[in-house]
């Protein structure tokens, strides 16, 4: 069936939006995602990431605006849509009662594959993500990393030319996550368009040609994610005072010597500011030093997610104070 | 077999007929995970299999000689129908967990992505409880038979009895599945069951016959569904009612009151159900 015909697998959405009651979940959310490129969605928690899934996916309505997937509006041809996609979400979507081979067969008979090829195709799989060890057993005994790898061979059981994936490797060990991380590239390697969400800068960083970053339901900045750090990103400097009475005069020095303004966190007394490669620590010791300032810590550190964000947004609130929405990004749904 | 080959057998969406082919094929396969459910929690079963056999042995041998049945006739003739007519009514609690298991697990978000028939899952998992609710039967009527139990009337009249017990448990399975969607959890299921169930099937004639209860109670367990239920069985199956000469209507017309009952069940359940549904699965 047109196996000849360049296939379509690219994903666009304009001015989409989500109200669940009077909460905007996602809003004016745009995007343009090319047939076998990967993209990033990074934010944090009630960030609207799932929301945004769920409406590619044909999982939710969306209240205003418009998205396609493959070719097909996900509102107006959802059937067509659902032939072309895999989904893993954050929570387990595969039955924890059944084998994982009984799991992978399941949903190739609701692909309407024919018994035998999807028996053949479940097995194929279970080697590829190794798990042919593990068929037989009950998914409720696998163990976090395993029932990860089984939930990702639930969503390629039909090859699908548009791959979801919703934080595919939150909630796993450093090693199970590199191990999905390779699995991923051969994938992409293979021409499949992928949309994967992540609260992990260096997540996007290692898989995704593009980055779009959420904020509070709406697109904060698109790019690359070298273009991402290189405008936002980058070194800090982070000096922890003892006392908070400190933290005006640490702002002071280290606005002095490194390379943007200080953020000044009076919970953790902490006082972060953007380092360039000419910022030498032992500057910054002699500052802090001159202003009279007894630092209890002084050290550099990577730009993380939420560097991005202040950048981006200001004060980090939303790093503290997430909307805890029910539909969206849902606590109960990070398993491991 | 590579990717591309698995593409090239994946089926278009069929439209007309071929569209019920899949309704059909996607509910057997569901129904068939529900069952492969069983043989992993075999406690599952419990409730449609071991609790009426142990009912139907318990009430025979230790009311069987103190309960004496006004209208004459033997107690185990008349206790069966209201042993059939409790289990069906509990038969809700099982769509209902099970329901409401699914619905508060991702799977359902994996079944909703794929592209298969979309009553399919509603339906496949009717059938399996349904399933669950003849087998139920069987395990009564046969356990039943061993204890001294009989049906009494002409094949055409027995064959209607089973048609009521089987309407009665296709309406608590609705009402089952209804509570499902509603509730959070599946252990609120078990709560609201225990709490509407147990009395209702107790105020009853389901074990005694109503003429004995005080006043209020029996009136309440006149005009009480499982009361209609258990006196249509019985009368279908040629049993002993205890229903003396102007008894309230629904016990004097008990088969009649009983499918209309039914109908009421279903006529609320189902469209309460298929909304609700539509309103926890989209959005």
């Amino acid at each position: 069936m047109n196996s000849n015909l360049p296939t379509d697998a690219s994903v666009a959405a304009s001015g989409l939006g989500k109200r669940y009651g009077d909460h905007w979940a996602l809003r004016d959310f745009d995007l343009e995602v090319p047939t076998g490129s990967v993209l990033g969605l990074l934010g944090h928690n009630g960030a609207g990431k799932t929301t945004a899934i769920r409406i590619l996916t044909t999982l939710a309505a969306p209240t205003e605006g418009s998205a396609t997937v493959a070719g097909f509006d996900v509102a107006g041809e959802p059937g067509e849509v659902r032939q072309r996609i895999g989904l893993t979400s954050q929570a387990a979507t595969v039955d924890g009662l059944l084998s994982g081979a009984a799991n992978l067969e399941m949903i190739g008979r609701l692909y309407h594959l024919p018994a035998k090829v999807a028996r053949a195709r479940a097995a194929e799989l279970l080697a590829e993500l190794r798990l042919e060890d593990a068929d037989d057993r009950l998914v409720r005994d696998y163990s976090g990393g395993m029932r990860r790898r089984l939930d990702l061979a639930a969503s390629l059981v039909a090859s699908p030319p548009v791959l979801f994936l919703d934080e595919p490797t939150t909630g796993l060990d450093p090693e199970s996550r590199n191990e999905l991380w390779d699995l991923l590239r051969q994938l992409v390697g293979g021409g499949t368009t992928l949309i994967l969400t992540t609260q992990y800068l260096e997540e996007a960083d290692r898989l995704a040609d593009d980055v779009v970053l959420l904020d509070h339901g709406r697109g904060a900045a698109t790019g690359s994610p070298t273009e991402l750090k290189a405008r936002h990103g980058g070194e800090r400097v982070v000096v922890t005072v003892t006392v908070d009475s400190e933290l005006p005069a640490a702002a002071t020095a280290l606005e002095r010597v490194a390379a943007g303004a200080p953020e000044v966190d009076a919970e953790e007394l902490l006082v972060t500011a953007p380092a360039s490669e000419s910022t030498r620590l032992i500057e910054v010791v002699r500052a802090l030093e001159e202003a009279g300032v007894d630092a209890h810590d002084v050290r550099r550190r990577e730009a993380t997610l939420d560097d991005v964000f202040f950048s981006l947004t200001g004060p980090r609130a939303g790093a503290t104070a997430q909307p805890a929405k029910a539909k969206d990004d849902d606590p109960e749904e990070v398993t491991a | 077999m590579n990717a591309e080959s698995i593409t090239a057998t994946l089926p278009t969406t069929p439209a007309g007929p071929a569209r019920l082919r899949w309704l059909v094929s996607d509910a057997a396969v569901l129904a068939r995970r529900q069952f492969a459910h069983i043989r992993q929690i075999p406690e599952k079963l419990f409730d449609v299999t071991l609790q009426p056999l142990m009912f139907v042995l318990l009430f025979s041998f230790v009311f069987g000689n103190v309960i004496h049945v006004p209208g004459g006739g033997d107690y185990k003739e008349y206790l069966i129908g209201g042993i059939l007519v409790q289990t069906l009514a509990f038969g809700m609690m099982g769509p209902g967990i099970s329901m409401a298991t699914d619905l508060g697990e991702g799977i359902i978000d994996r079944f909703r992505s794929l592209p298969m028939s979309r009553p399919a899952f509603l339906l496949g998992h009717l059938t399996a409880e349904f399933s669950a609710s003849v087998l139920a039967v069987a395990i009564m009527v046969l356990t039943g038979l061993v204890v001294g139990w009989g049906i009494s009337s002409p094949p055409l009249e027995a064959l209607a009895g089973f048609g009521l017990l089987f309407l009665l448990a296709i309406s608590m399975i609705w009402l089952g599945t209804l509570v499902g969607v509603i509730v959070r959890t599946p252990d609120a299921v078990q709560g609201i069951a225990f709490v509407a169930i147990f009395p209702l099937t107790f105020v009853a004639n389901t074990f005694v016959p109503v003429s004995g209860l005080p006043d209020g109670l029996r009136q309440f367990a006149e005009y009480n569904p499982v009361s209609a239920w258990a006196a249509g069985v019985r009368t279908l199956f040629g049993n002993p009612t205890a229903i003396p000469d102007g008894s309230a209507w629904p016990l004097e017309h008990s088969v009649l009151a009983s499918v209309l009952w039914c109908g009421v069940v279903l006529a609320v359940t189902v469209p309460l159900t298929l909304r609700a549904y539509r309103r926890r699965t989209t959005g």
